[in-house]
């Protein structure tokens, strides 16, 4: 079981971060450490793609949120791409949809970047 | 939560997170075997596996993920030595994002409950019910 993680710039000053596979408990410090990376060299808006993932915990989730609680601390925004139903109900059954911007492709998503 | 057990299945993995992806593969065998929904089966995984993160998460040398076979669902028991139960699974309110894993165990399951013996040993149990 493993993560990958590929990043893109896109339009603008953002980014996508391309996920596939399973976020876990092991594997989700693979991502933080790609998020961080971006944070840090000053990439406020990201798009992370989960179209490809097939699961994920509340450690990836942790991950996520933190992220975006950087990010919004410059004035940026993580938006999600999410088609997997499974992935989309633990979204929905911990409120996380409210608080992300969840969407069923990549041009939506970053097209609602601030 | 009911209480006769007709099969049981038991794994023990070292308390370490690259082995918790083992029992979510065993528990959805399991949960397939017993003819639970492919939704369901993704339910009882990831509950699993956030009882299993609780469990690793103050160390020890293993947990133990013991599955019984219910005449209306599947029980599973997260054993381990020395790591408390979080303290939201007894909780009736909203958990925290702290708690955010507690939260999925509920959200997800049909009954939780924590049994706490004097010798450290602390079962996590969870019960999904099979569709009537």
């Amino acid at each position: 079981m493993d993560i990958k993680v590929n990043v893109r710039e896109a339009k603008g000053d953002s980014s996508v971060v391309d996920l596939a596979g399973e976020i876990d408990v092991y594997t989700s410090p693979k991502l933080k450490d790609a998020v961080s990376s971006l944070i840090d060299k000053g990439v406020y808006n990201l798009v992370i793609n989960l179209e490809k993932v097939r699961y994920i915990d509340s450690t990836g989730l942790g991950v996520l949120i933190g992220g975006l609680k950087r990010v919004r601390e410059h004035g940026g925004s993580v938006n999600l791409v999410c088609t997997n139903p499974q992935i989309k109900k633990i979204f929905d059954i911990t409120g996380l949809v409210m608080i992300f911007g969840i969407f069923d492709s990549e041009d939506a998503a970053l097209r609602a970047l601030v | 939560m009911p209480d006769t057990a007709t099969d049981v299945v038991e794994l023990k993995i070292p308390a370490k997170a690259e082995w918790v992806s083992i029992a979510r593969l065993a528990v959805s065998a399991v949960a397939s075997r017993l003819q639970f929904s492919i939704e369901e089966i993704e339910d009882v995984k990831l509950a699993v596996a956030e009882a299993l993160v609780h469990a690793i998460s103050g160390g020890g040398t293993s947990v133990d993920m013991i599955c019984e076979s219910l005449p209306d669902g599947l029980r599973i028991r997260i054993r381990n030595f020395g790591v408390p139960a979080p303290e939201a699974v007894d909780a009736d309110g909203d958990s925290e994002m702290g708690n955010l894993g507690v939260f999925l165990i509920r959200a997800l399951m049909d009954g939780v409950e924590y049994d706490a013996r004097p010798d450290g040993r602390t079962d996590l149990l969870m019960f999904k019910r099979l569709p009537a």
